[in-house]
């Protein structure tokens, strides 16, 4: 369910098909640089109504999603 | 408080992202479509004072001045010429002015501070008119042996003229005390009583914390004086934003629902000249007649610090 929406999320702001981004899909094979993970975490908060922090170590989507999830 | 006249100065030695690649693992397509940014002018042959004292005198022209008409000068900078006099003490020695002078650092929403400075002074009756002039010389600050920041900055003077008529309609500065995210420490000279003085620092930025900043607090700002003055971003004519980033000016358009005519931009031409680039971005405006008596502009910076601000003005030149 988290993975779904972030997914959307993130396919949305890069106009990308959805079914291209996997958990394990990374910033730099889906052409997301540093500010557009950025970006992304500030939509994600909106999204989930979290605050959420992000560092040099997320790397993957599944990151952001344990993030979200509190396991990471 | 209104602004009745703009200026702006900048320096004469441009320097294109191709230039950089000379001497930085860098590309024009990097820079570009991180920031926006093409090409910056740099300090190279004349000096800040310069810069400045240009800014502030096309500035009294446009208000139709003389200096000794101007009651204060504020000087916002993060480095002037000198430690200590502040620069907008010789910038009154070069207009001919009498009036008193005073450097402030608010990084890059030093004009905001400025206007609230320059409102609290007419309100006060301490000041009819106030002449306030951004100098920066970025090119100094940076590190040309890192391409982080030294591709993002350029140099530049802004100026701006105020009186006490009708004009601002609301305004807003907050600080959020960082010295973390965005930082580069003061020389500590050779003192034999404390240990490891530093030399040269540099500018030091964590490029996804300040984004996240920046774009958050913009925001925030411009609801919050949104909310207070009952307009829409649908009333307010341009919103001119710190020339930081197009990608920081684009989340902040796309948060705003407005379209991108309404948010001009200079910094493919300019970079990053800190607390210059409103008031450089203004005048380029002012000059071009693209500002007419009674829009509304929404002004709104954000910096080390943290600082923030923001206002609505209403434009009565």
């Amino acid at each position: 369910m988290t993975f779904e929406k972030v997914a959307a999320v993130l396919a949305d702001y890069k106009g990308i098909d959805v079914s291209t981004i996997k958990p394990e899909s990374t910033f730099a094979e889906l052409e997301f640089d540093s500010l557009d993970v950025a970006e992304v975490a500030m939509k994600l908060e909106d999204e989930f109504s979290i605050t959420l922090e992000i560092d040099a170590s997320d790397k993957t989507v599944q990151d952001l999603v344990s993030r979200i999830e509190g396991t990471k | 408080m209104r602004i009745i006249g703009t200026g702006s100065s900048l320096p004469s030695k441009t320097v294109t992202n191709q230039d950089l690649m000379e001497f930085l693992d860098t590309s024009d397509e990097w820079i570009s479509s991180r920031t926006g940014i093409r090409e910056r002018r740099v300090l190279s042959n004349e000096s800040l004072l310069q810069l400045a004292f240009g800014a502030s005198k096309a500035a009294l022209e446009d208000a139709k001045l003389s200096p000794d008409q101007i009651d204060y000068i504020l000087c916002s900078t993060v480095q002037g010429e000198w430690v200590t006099p502040g620069l907008g003490c010789i910038v009154q020695r070069e207009l001919g002015a009498s009036c008193p002078a005073l450097d402030l650092n608010g990084a890059c929403a030093g004009f905001i501070y400025a206007l609230d400075m320059a409102d609290a002074l007419l309100k006060a009756g301490k000041a009819k008119r106030v002449v306030i002039v951004c100098a920066e010389a970025m090119s100094r600050i940076v590190d040309w042996t890192r391409r982080e920041t030294s591709v993002l900055f350029g140099d530049g003077a802004g100026a701006v003229v105020v009186d006490g008529g009708e004009g601002l309609l609301s305004i807003r500065l907050t600080t959020r005390g960082d010295s973390e995210i965005l930082h580069m420490r003061a020389p500590t000279g050779n003192s034999p009583f404390e240990g490891n003085p530093a030399g040269q620092d540099f500018l030091h930025m964590a490029g996804q914390e300040v984004y996240r900043f920046a774009v958050g607090a913009c925001v925030e700002d411009l609801r919050a004086l949104m909310g207070e003055t009952g307009l829409t971003a649908g009333s307010i004519d341009y919103f001119l934003l710190h020339q930081a980033n197009l990608r920081i000016l684009e989340a902040v358009r796309s948060r705003m629902g407005e379209p991108p005519e309404k948010f001009p931009h200079n910094l493919e031409r300019t970079g990053n000249t800190s607390s210059a680039t409103i008031p450089i971005l203004m005048d380029e405006l002012n000059r071009s007649g693209a500002l007419k008596p009674g829009q509304t502009l929404a002004l709104a910076a954000f910096g080390a610090g943290l600082v923030n601000g923001a206002c609505l003005i209403r434009w009565n030149p």
